[in-house]
């Protein structure tokens, strides 16, 4: 059973056709990286698998819940790096990591381990995330969704701003993400980087998918849409 | 659903801690207000007198419109709200989360207040008990309304402006019923403070249901 599994959707923002008739299949354990130009509609499409967007028409199921009925249920299952790092500026790292750790009903230890897995040094644990710099600010931000071990991790340009060091780490995170049965979804313009990790490329072009073709990771095949 | 509720709270209370936006700028506002109001009526301290509940009251609804803000703010800033959604906490559980953060926020400003104007415009209290109910009731009347609103207005460019033109209007039952429970506390006028208490948290309920109905929806659509 697909993982995501998308027909016709459309996704309107305001007026403008964000997302105009896009079908895709993602199966469990796939490592997909999202590539086109500006505007295409790639954080729209990452918006939508996480629940947080409706599609105005079509039919879009995501870990088996429809997304005209069940965004709720949807969203503590899946984890979502943004552009922005959405955390509280005037709450500590530690402080940030538990309220979000509370919130999905995560023991304690979550958090801990959560930090450490970032490597999050001890001092910076109880810094207010104002004063960290912008890489760090991303570090904590993948750390709150590694803490929910989601099964559907959705990153979008999750290099961006990380020196590589973390780039690693993250790239080992995904890794070890897939390896228990995560699937992911990457919108990245990092495609030597993604490339990687990705065992399949779409590219979306005004909305829709223009192409896919799996990576050397899995086939060489090739098939245009 | 408590414990979440709590959580949220919580959560926005030690970021004012952090921040002390209140106590560093809502609580010298609200002081100045009433003294600018003292001074502008000072000529006549039967006026004063009079008008001591209107001017608290109003007094408070200016310093909600900063708190509602505020709490509106913590959630647009940086995606925080994205994050909220997807942490899953129930949105009936973060609106009465954010509405107990606000009421115990303003519940504190109208402490100092009630000592402001004891001080500034020589009142004296007739029932301490129905000026503290009012005071809780009408607070969570202010911060049931105002979480709503600002959630209505989250994704509105000018929300600045937007939020105290709806919030001021939709707000004007609590200002009448609050100010008349006021004057009957304060004993300047005679009239049964309590049934205006009893308006008041019909106002609240209905506030709340609202709340717990549009919430969400509010939260997902901004």
């Amino acid at each position: 059973m697909p993982i995501v599994e998308l027909r016709d959707v459309v996704v309107l923002l305001g007026r403008f056709p964000a997302l105009s008739g896009l079908n895709l299949s993602l199966n469990r354990a796939e490592v997909v990286l999202l590539q086109g130009p500006n505007g295409a509609g790639k954080s729209t499409l990452l918006r939508l698998c996480g629940g947080l967007l409706r599609p105005h028409s079509g039919s879009a199921v995501v870990l088996g819940h429809d997304l005209c009925t069940a965004r709720a249920a949807l969203r503590c299952r899946v984890g979502l790096l943004g552009h922005d790092s959405a955390l509280y500026d005037d709450l500590s790292v530690v402080e940030n990591l538990r309220f979000f750790a509370k919130a999905a009903r995560l023991p304690p230890q979550t958090v801990v381990a959560a930090l450490d897995r970032l490597e999050l040094s001890r001092q910076l644990h109880s810094v207010p995330v104002r004063q960290l710099s912008a890489g760090q600010r991303r570090r904590v931000a993948l750390a709150t969704v590694v803490l929910r071990r989601p099964e559907l991790w959705l990153l979008d340009e999750p290099h961006a701003g990380l020196d590589q060091e973390a780039r690693n780490l993250l790239d080992e995170l995904v890794a070890q993400a897939v390896s228990a049965g995560a699937t992911v979804i990457v919108a990245s313009h990092d495609h030597e980087r993604t490339l990687n990790l990705a065992t399949r490329t779409v590219t979306i072009v005004g909305g829709a998918v223009a192409t896919q073709a799996q990576t050397a990771a899995d086939t060489s095949s090739n098939r245009r849409l | 659903m408590l414990a979440d509720v709590w959580l949220v709270t919580n959560k926005d209370l030690r970021i004012e801690w952090r921040s002390r936006v209140t106590f560093n700028q809502v609580v010298p506002f609200a002081l100045i207000v009433l003294v600018l109001f003292g001074f502008a009526l000072d000529t006549n301290r039967a006026v004063l007198r009079a008008a001591t509940s209107g001017v608290f009251w109003l007094t408070v609804l200016f310093v909600a419109v900063v708190a509602v803000t505020r709490s509106t703010m913590i959630e647009i800033s940086d995606g925080a709200r994205r994050a909220l959604l997807l942490g899953g906490i129930e949105p009936v559980a973060i609106y009465f989360g954010k509405t107990l953060a606000i009421a115990i926020q303003l519940f504190g400003v109208e402490l100092l207040m009630v000592g402001g104007v004891i001080f500034f415009f020589d009142a004296t209290i007739a029932s301490w008990p129905l000026l503290l109910a009012t005071c809780v009731v009408a607070t969570w009347c202010v911060a049931a309304s105002g979480t709503l609103l600002g959630a209505l207005v989250a994704n509105v460019a000018a929300r600045d402006t937007v939020l105290p033109i709806l919030l001021l209007p939709v707000l004007a039952p609590v200002l009448i019923a609050a100010s008349r429970a006021f004057d009957d506390a304060l004993g300047v006028l005679v009239v049964d403070g309590w049934v205006w208490l009893g308006l008041l948290a019909a106002f609240g309920i209905v506030n709340a249901t609202l709340g717990t109905l549009a919430y969400g929806t509010l939260l997902e659509e901004a």
